[in-house]
């Protein structure tokens, strides 16, 4: 297959999924997670690929693994905290090999985003002894998915590629290859047991072989074009890596860079003999001293600043910090500090320079400023929920979606959330530890498939009394709406089973189990309140799609306030809902302000109708009748 | 050629990505290397949003650091004062008239800062400070979405580049029926500052 495309802007995930497609990826499986989901939504319009969105990352693990077991090259793609529920089958790959080539890629997210953690993903590829590539912009990209599986296939090994937030969101110029790999025919499947059945007997024999490889794997980190010196003056050079890379380019005009695209394993000759021309060496990466600490334990010097006892932590990250995204300033700031750069600003910062949390504004205004946290969308049907949990006042066990939003002013209802899936399995700890209140536990959809139902199993085979709130809209919704085994749609459009949550939730257990539509404040209101008399397990799904699918932005209908009915309770202002806004007018009385909807926020949604105790705000038909006259 | 640095900011929802998208096509149409950064995910769920694109000889890092934008362009006003650490000196400042009041400010914490407040607020970094009624331009238009295209016409006029050059890659992102509307947005637009 040849296709002719000039050099042309293209993001990082556009990029990967450009360089799989050239690699002759046949099969692609994931879970949606920022930064990495537009790869395989991506990949999936492309010709001769099937991709899939799976329950998990494990799955999709699991499942890229069996089709580079068949033979066809294949990759799983996911955010780095998917790769900690796929860790499991990221080892066993790394003992078997495949047949062709699987290569994972794991999306990180430093300053985290939209992430519950920093994580430096690199660190798996340690710890499984799998090489790890870590692109620095979008042409390395692409370029680098075609190396990751030439590498899988010539070593036998999963390779792990590694972008970051600013390397796939990030869009840069891309020379695109005319051609697609062309695989050969699925052979018969393997049935090599002592490859691929991990029983102790033969998972004993396949260690050394990975050891083994790991040694050739370090070979040929030396003479790769992965990495690559460029050199330029003696006086420092720099150990870059990942988009780190763009900034020591940036920062350091006149230094010699050594670049690494293969994270690990290193090559410590390559390094050693780059440090050995350099008066100074300096190692310059994202996150975790990685690179760093290995640099050292090769037992080449580097450039170490006399901070005092500023800086003894972290011990072996010692001009750059550990936490947050770099950038350019970031970089120059603590190259002042260290000395390696003149000081122009005038101010001599004698720590390391994390990044703020909140860019760019003065102090001063910072102070006074109006935050504009993200927040449920207007006509959100968990929503309503929240409402209701708010005033119930239970402790609340929320999970990772568009729903841990429930934490955010005014709702607050959430007082935990850590992973995909914990909310349950936190909420029966809690009940089995004894406490005194009754717990609530919170999750959608998607993260219930994900990893919720086995929780959810636990405690119905336990029988703890969680309540569990099952908010249901049929899709992935905090990143970007992609399909899941509720929706009845597969990635490519196909149509597919649609999941019976009940019946899932009655199987696994769960005798007290409702359904109610998600904006029917009053019946989550009560069903809630007569299961808090009850001490057994009970799990509610509230029930309507995502309102930013577009069957249901063609229902939109903005509700407007009766303005003489309005004395500016503020009971509908306590709904978070960012299309009611404070009036000008105010009630003559109380002097506050009356409510107001915006229309082109308003979705119709009825639920601060159902809220306002003066039936101030109209319902749908009462606007309609209005519309009609 | 001049190196730009553009920092985009806005509202998720407001069409801040494909403005910035419009800019970095350009950046390209224009001959200069281009980096396009934004963050998706969570930000969009009606919180603050920033795209950063540059152009140059050759662009490396993909952020513009703070205090180093040239321009600063904002779809809305509270979202213009937020970024006014971003931009350096005599930069050019181009704000949309527009507030969308956020949750913290309905809800009772906070004040919406007032047009002088923020102009009081660029005042010690740059005079460079252009306002274009973008939505209401839009709405007389019959289409209050194409508010970002109002502010890319003033851009245009600002920044002295070619309209053709713009509307050619304006025109090749927008679907067939709504091209004639994106042409009379920017032309608005450009004739607005």
């Amino acid at each position: 297959m040849t296709e002719k495309l000039a050099k042309r802007l293209l993001s990082g995930n556009e990029a990967l999924a450009r360089g799989a497609w050239e690699a002759g990826v046949e099969v692609a499986s994931g879970y949606p997670g920022t930064p990495s989901t537009e790869i395989l939504e991506n990949l999936a319009k492309m010709p001769g690929v099937y991709a899939e969105w799976a329950p998990n990352e494990k799955v999709a693990l699991d499942v890229a693994i069996g089709a580079a077991y068949a033979g066809k090259r294949a990759i799983a793609t996911m955010k780095h905290v998917g790769v900690n529920v796929a860790a499991d089958s990221l080892f066993y790959a790394a003992s078997t090999g495949a047949e062709a080539g699987l290569v994972i890629i794991v999306a990180d997210d430093p300053s985290m985003h939209s992430s519950q953690n920093e994580q430096d993903t690199r660190n798996y590829a340690k710890f499984v002894r799998i090489p790890c590539l870590d692109p620095a912009d979008s042409q390395d990209a692409k370029d680098m998915m075609l190396a990751a599986f030439e590498l899988s296939e010539k070593f036998d090994t999963p390779v792990l590629m590694r972008p970051t937030t600013r390397i796939c969101h990030t869009d840069s110029l891309v020379e695109t290859g005319p051609d697609r790999y062309q695989q050969p025919e699925l052979g018969k499947y393997p049935r090599n047991h002592a490859k691929y059945v991990m029983v102790p007997a033969n998972a004993r024999r396949r260690h050394p072989v990975v050891e083994e490889r790991l040694e050739k794997l370090t070979r040929f980190a030396e003479t790769c074009t992965l990495n690559r010196v460029e050199m330029r003056g003696k006086k420092l050079g720099i150990i870059a890596n990942g988009v780190a890379y763009q900034y020591a380019r940036e920062v350091f005009p006149e230094a010699s860079v050594l670049k690494l695209g293969m994270s690990y394993p290193l090559p410590p000759k390559k390094i050693r003999d780059f440090a050995a021309q350099m008066d100074k060496v300096i190692v310059l990466e994202e996150l975790d001293p990685f690179i760093e600490e290995q640099v050292l334990l090769m037992g080449i010097d580097l450039y170490k600043p006399d901070r005092g006892d500023a800086g003894a932590y972290p011990h072996f990250k010692s001009i750059f910090p550990i936490t947050g995204e770099l950038d350019p300033k970031i970089v120059r700031a603590n190259a002042v500090s260290a000395g390696l750069l003149p000081n122009e600003a005038g101010a001599k910062p004698k720590t390391s320079i994390a990044p703020q949390a909140d860019k760019g504004i003065p102090l001063i205004l910072q102070e006074n400023l109006p935050n504009r946290p993200p927040v449920l969308c207007p006509g959100c049907p968990h929503r309503s929920s929240f409402y209701i949990l708010k005033k119930l006042k239970r402790p609340i066990n929320g999970d990772i979606g568009c729903y841990t939003l429930g934490f955010v002013p005014p709702l607050s209802a959430m007082d935990t959330c850590g992973c995909m899936g914990a909310s349950m399995g936190v909420a029966h700890g809690a009940a089995v530890a004894g406490d005194s209140e009754r717990h609530i536990a919170v999750i959608g959809d998607s993260t219930f498939f994900h990893t919720g139902v086995q929780a959810l199993m636990n405690v119905a085979y336990n029988g703890s009394n969680v309540i569990t709130i099952i908010m249901d809209n049929r899709i992935t919704s905090m990143t970007g709406q992609q399909e899941n085994p509720a929706s009845g749609k597969t990635l490519q459009g196909g149509v597919a089973n649609e999941v019976d949550i009940e019946a899932l939730v009655r199987a696994v257990g769960i005798k007290t189990v409702k359904r109610v539509e998600a904006y029917d404040v009053d019946a989550i209101e009560s069903t809630l309140k007569e299961w808090l008399k009850i001490d057994e397990p009970a799990v509610l799904i509230t029930d309507h799609a995502c309102a930013l699918m577009p069957e249901e932005r063609k229902k939109y209908l903005p509700l407007e306030v009766v303005e003489e009915d309005c004395n500016g309770c503020t009971l509908c202002f306590r709904i978070g809902c960012p299309a009611i806004i404070k009036s000008d007018k105010v009630d003559e009385k109380s002097q506050r302000p009356l409510a107001e909807i915006d229309p082109l926020l308003c979705t119709g949604c009825e639920i601060c109708s159902q809220v306002c105790p003066r039936d101030a705000i109209l319902f749908r038909e009462d606007v309609l009748k209005l519309r009609m006259v | 050629m001049k190196t730009r640095k553009f920092l985009l900011t806005g509202v998720g929802g407001q069409g801040t990505i494909l403005a910035s998208n419009v800019l970095a096509e350009l950046g390209i149409a224009l001959g200069y290397d281009t980096k396009k950064a934004e963050v998706h995910g969570m930000s969009q769920r009606g919180g603050s949003v920033v795209s950063h694109v540059s152009w140059g000889e050759q662009v490396f890092s993909p952020v513009i650091p703070d205090g180093e934008a040239d321009i600063l362009i904002s779809f809305e006003k509270l979202e213009a004062i937020r970024f006014v650490g971003g931009i350096q000196p005599d930069a050019i400042v181009l704000i949309n008239d527009y507030e969308i009041i956020p949750i913290t400010v309905s809800s009772g914490g906070g004040e919406y800062p007032s047009n002088e407040e923020i102009k009081s607020a660029f005042a010690p970094v740059t005079e460079n400070v252009y306002w274009v009624k973008g939505v209401a331009i839009a709405e007389e238009l019959g289409n209050a979405k194409v508010a970002n295209v109002v502010l890319l016409g003033a851009l245009s006029n600002i920044l002295e580049i070619d309209a053709k050059t713009w509307l050619d890659v304006i025109v090749a992102r927008v679907p067939p029926k709504f091209v004639e509307l994106n042409r009379k947005a920017f032309q608005a637009g450009r004739e607005a500052v």
